[in-house]
């Protein structure tokens, strides 16, 4: 299994916890990632400003794993989304395809057809599967009780992520918990949005998005939470300590990337796992696992 | 937000404008179910930010208001009230094609023109630097380019 692997700009500057577990856990998989120094930004962060620059950005992406043979593997899930979201309009638009390449002509490069595009938990859900992965297991984590947040990009919109799991009651990232052994907690508004794009408009408003879901975890006695974007765990394990003073309460909740719980199942250490990076203190949750 | 509608305010054209962008063709289709609003996380927290009003206000051709509006800012584009719109109205996508309009139109909040300006001329909305690679070394990281020329061809 070869994929090419699309950082973005959070996960190399902000999460590198995030990147040095996913790349630690595809190794171990058998999962060949391959960088490509000349992907760009995957364009999500501009769509609310200028949609059609946001789409010439997915489109270089994909040209440059196409003229690889590649598909793609991303880690955060609005790099998944926006890069899908192209490669499904393009799919089916022809004149937007020839406006595209119009642009794209100026760096030598053609949209021809896409690669797939796969979120790292996806592959690991569709395509590794469950016996692979458990095969590579050493610790059980059945002292952990985990609640999983899938957000809103990993899934949505539904169609352009081929309704690969359901969006009213997913439980892909939740069934890849259990493996480990860990105890997976539900709780009542496990499909909120992590209230991260409002951020640079609404710092409140933002912010008590984030906190709902905080609340609604401690009340579910979840030991930790898992996630599976960058910018979701800016909101949850970044900003955990401002909305603890904010809103004079408090949570201490470890915010884990899936790639960190899978890691700490396949018996790597802390620092390999990143773990010692994380905003939130992680280490009472691994002292249940002995480490 | 105004109590009633001035229709001084209304431009008949908006409608037809929306029509032709992507996001805009099926507003119509709105029968006001207000399951969007129910949906949306932003809505259960600041009532200014209400889908199914600015869907109707788009209808009556309150182009000036909407544009203008601090509102259309707050969508945080989960997508939730598009999964479950049972009328197929993209109104997320109808969200970002308003914000894309607004902006045409010289309104934007600072953050939003900061990071559009950022990735049109770096590449990325972190762009590394040296001192980033030195991080990235120290963890077991390859090192990732800490300028892009091909931004510069694209725009």
């Amino acid at each position: 299994m070869k994929y090419a692997l699309f950082l973005g700009c959070t996960i190399p500057a902000r999460a590198r916890n995030y990147e040095l577990s996913a790349r630690k856990v595809a190794e171990k998989l058998g999962i060949e990632l391959v960088d490509i120094e000349s992907f760009m930004c995957c364009g999500f962060p501009i769509k609310a400003g200028d949609i059609d620059s946001s789409e010439l950005l997915s489109a270089y992406n994909l040209c440059l794993a196409q003229e690889r043979g590649l598909d793609i593997c991303a880690l955060c899930s609005s790099c998944t989304s926006a890069l899908s979201e192209v490669a499904h309009h393009l799919s089916s638009n022809e004149r937007r395809r020839e406006q595209i390449n119009e642009r794209l002509s100026a760096v030598g490069l053609e949209y021809k057809s896409s690669p797939r595009v796969r979120h790292f938990a996806r592959i690991l859900f569709e395509e590794v599967g469950e016996e692979e992965i458990k095969a590579h297991f050493k610790k059980d984590l059945s002292d952990l009780r985990i609640a999983s947040h899938y957000g809103c990009h990993f899934l949505k919109p539904s169609e352009v992520h081929d309704h690969f799991d359901d969006v009213e009651d997913p439980d892909s990232l939740d069934a890849l918990v259990a493996l480990t052994g860990a105890e997976v907690v539900d709780y009542p508004v496990k499909k909120k949005c992590c209230g991260g794009p409002v951020l640079p408009v609404d710092e409140n408003v933002a912010l008590s998005v984030t906190k709902e879901k905080l609340e609604s975890l401690r009340d579910a006695g979840a030991d930790a939470l898992c996630l599976v974007c960058p910018f979701c765990s800016v909101m949850y394990d970044g900003n955990q300590k401002s909305i603890e003073s904010g809103y004079d309460t408090s949570f201490k909740l470890p915010v884990l990337y899936l790639t960190q719980i899978l890691g700490l199942a396949m018996g790597f250490g802390r620092k390999e796992l990143g773990l010692n990076m994380n905003v939130v203190k992680t280490k009472e949750l691994t002292a249940k696992i002995g480490l | 937000m105004m109590g009633t509608i001035d229709l001084d305010q209304c431009d008949p054209d908006f409608v037809k404008d929306l029509a032709g962008e992507p996001g805009g063709g099926n507003i119509s289709a709105c029968f006001t179910c207000r399951t969007c609003v129910a949906s949306c996380p932003i809505s259960a927290i600041n009532r200014e930010f209400n889908p199914a009003r600015i869907i109707r206000m788009a209808l009556y051709g309150l182009k000036e208001e909407i544009l203008k509006s601090d509102f259309i800012w707050l969508c945080s584009t989960c997508y939730a009230c598009q999964e479950r719109c049972p009328q197929g109205v993209s109104i997320t996508e109808f969200m970002t094609l308003l914000k894309n309009m607004a902006i045409r139109e010289g309104h934007a909040p600072a953050g939003i023109r900061a990071q559009l300006k950022l990735v049109k001329g770096e590449g990325r909305i972190y762009p590394i630097d040296d001192f980033d690679n030195k991080k990235r070394n120290k963890a077991g990281l390859p090192p990732l380019p800490t300028s892009c020329e091909a931004i510069k061809e694209l725009f």
